[in-house]
């Protein structure tokens, strides 16, 4: 690992000031893809912001009909939250099939968003459940997060502060994990409810998108067989060793149907 | 050179360390406590796992200065005036390992399973060790040992 200044902010404000001066910094959240990396030397920032001991960016909270995830919240704590299981048990099942358990215990939703890598869980969570992100500079629509591959709207000096996500009246996560990394080779979220209905898919393309055509026959009737002739194009889908484009077009309709039963169950 | 403090299988410690110094690193090369190995260099075969405040974590992916005023509990913690630890033990007694390189991670990544699920069954047991990867044994009698364990514990 190449050397770097590590700051350790204890407020938002100090950590922004840390990365606003830095002349090529990263901010690290729970760091476990940061630091790996890192360790590959396939980064070399002049500083690192570690956001782990802003107190302020921890937990989890019900606030005006949300629930309102702190930035630095670990995937283990999501997952395991009381409030999460009850009002968005979807969502904790998605926490619970990040990784393993050791990064369950340091990633964090934050650093998952901000990092946007195509085959995270958590942009299907976001854009599928019809959240809001919360920065250190305003407010921004999942829709409007998530721009491309490992590419979001923040700026340069902007934190992510925390998720805001609706509570739906019906929701799942699906996803055929990559057997070594438990990455998702594909997955997709759906759900109904305050947000309207939504399906976001993650894994399969560059960035999370929202498959409209599954919505539309989900209006109709939220059931597996409204959506079982829906497609997607292998045109644009990513393609590599775990998977070509076109096996990950099937998966998309193979995980819709498992999404939507296990929704409408 | 920043300093870094933390409490370390019970004892106060403090060193100089950069920056970029792993938790692992300061572990071993500060601290000389060698029982905490690093199989890889991808952050995935969970040689290398600690407690940090009691949670397990790989200790290859995490800045010593990250773990400043925390509590760490190595593989060196677990066993008390000489008597290995029921995990230690079990995996003694049920062949749980073969060459031992990710024996420490194993017995750390189990004893955080046991704590959080004190009954678990055999698929919950396979599900966690996820980040634990064992070339040698197949697994199977480090699963068996862990069952062991968890009945031992129960008394």
């Amino acid at each position: 690992m190449y050397d770097f200044t590590l700051h350790r902010p204890t407020s938002v404000d100090a950590a922004a000031a840390a990365i606003g001066g830095a002349s090529d910094g990263k901010i690290m959240a729970g760091g476990m893809t940061l630091i790996p990396t890192l360790k590959q030397r396939l980064a070399n920032p002049s500083d690192v912001v570690d956001l782990g001991a802003i107190a302020g960016l921890k937990g989890i909270r019900e606030e005006g009909g949300n629930i309102v995830i702190g930035a630095t919240t670990t995937h283990a704590t999501v997952a395991a939250d009381p409030t999460v299981k009850a009002k968005i048990p979807a969502l904790a099942h998605l926490a619970d099939g990040i990784g393993d358990p050791q990064v369950r215990n340091r990633g964090t939703i934050g650093g998952s968003i901000a990092n946007n890598d195509p085959a995270a869980d958590y942009p299907a969570g976001l854009v599928g459940l019809g959240a809001t992100v919360h920065t250190t500079k305003r407010q921004i629509p999942a829709d409007d997060f998530f721009i491309g591959m490992f590419e979001t709207a923040l700026a340069e000096d902007e934190i992510v502060t925390a998720v805001a996500f609706p509570v739906p009246e019906k929701a799942a996560y699906m996803k055929f994990a990559n057997p070594a990394s438990r990455y998702a080779i594909v997955g997709v979220m759906v759900s109904k409810g305050p947000a309207g209905l939504r399906v976001a898919v993650t894994g399969a393309g560059p960035s999370v998108f929202r498959l409209t055509e599954a919505e539309s026959a989900l209006g109709g009737s939220f059931t597996a067989d409204a959506v079982a002739k829906v497609t997607v194009a292998a045109d644009g889908l990513n393609s590599d060793m775990h998977a070509s484009a076109e096996y990950r077009a099937n998966l998309v309709s193979v995980m819709l149907k498992r999404a939507v039963a296990a929704a409408a169950g | 050179m920043p300093t870094v403090s933390m409490t370390v299988n019970g004892r106060a410690v403090t060193g100089d360390v950069e920056g970029r110094t792993l938790l692992v690193q300061f572990l071993r090369e500060n601290l000389h406590l060698t029982g905490t190995h690093v199989g890889c260099d991808t952050s995935q075969c969970g040689a290398c796992v600690v407690h940090v405040d009691g949670e397990s974590v790989k200790s290859c992916t995490m800045l010593a200065l990250q773990a400043d005023g925390a509590e760490v509990t190595t593989i060196e913690g677990l066993a008390k005036n000489g008597d290995l630890h029921p995990v230690q033990a079990a995996f003694r007694e049920h062949h749980g390992l073969q060459c031992g390189f990710c024996t420490p991670g194993m017995v750390m990544s189990a004893v955080d399973l046991l704590k959080k699920n004190p009954n678990p069954d055999e698929g919950e047991i396979r599900e966690w060790l996820e980040g634990n990867i064992c070339r040698c044994t197949g697994y199977h009698n480090i699963v068996k040992a862990i069952q062991s364990a968890a009945a031992d514990m129960k008394g």
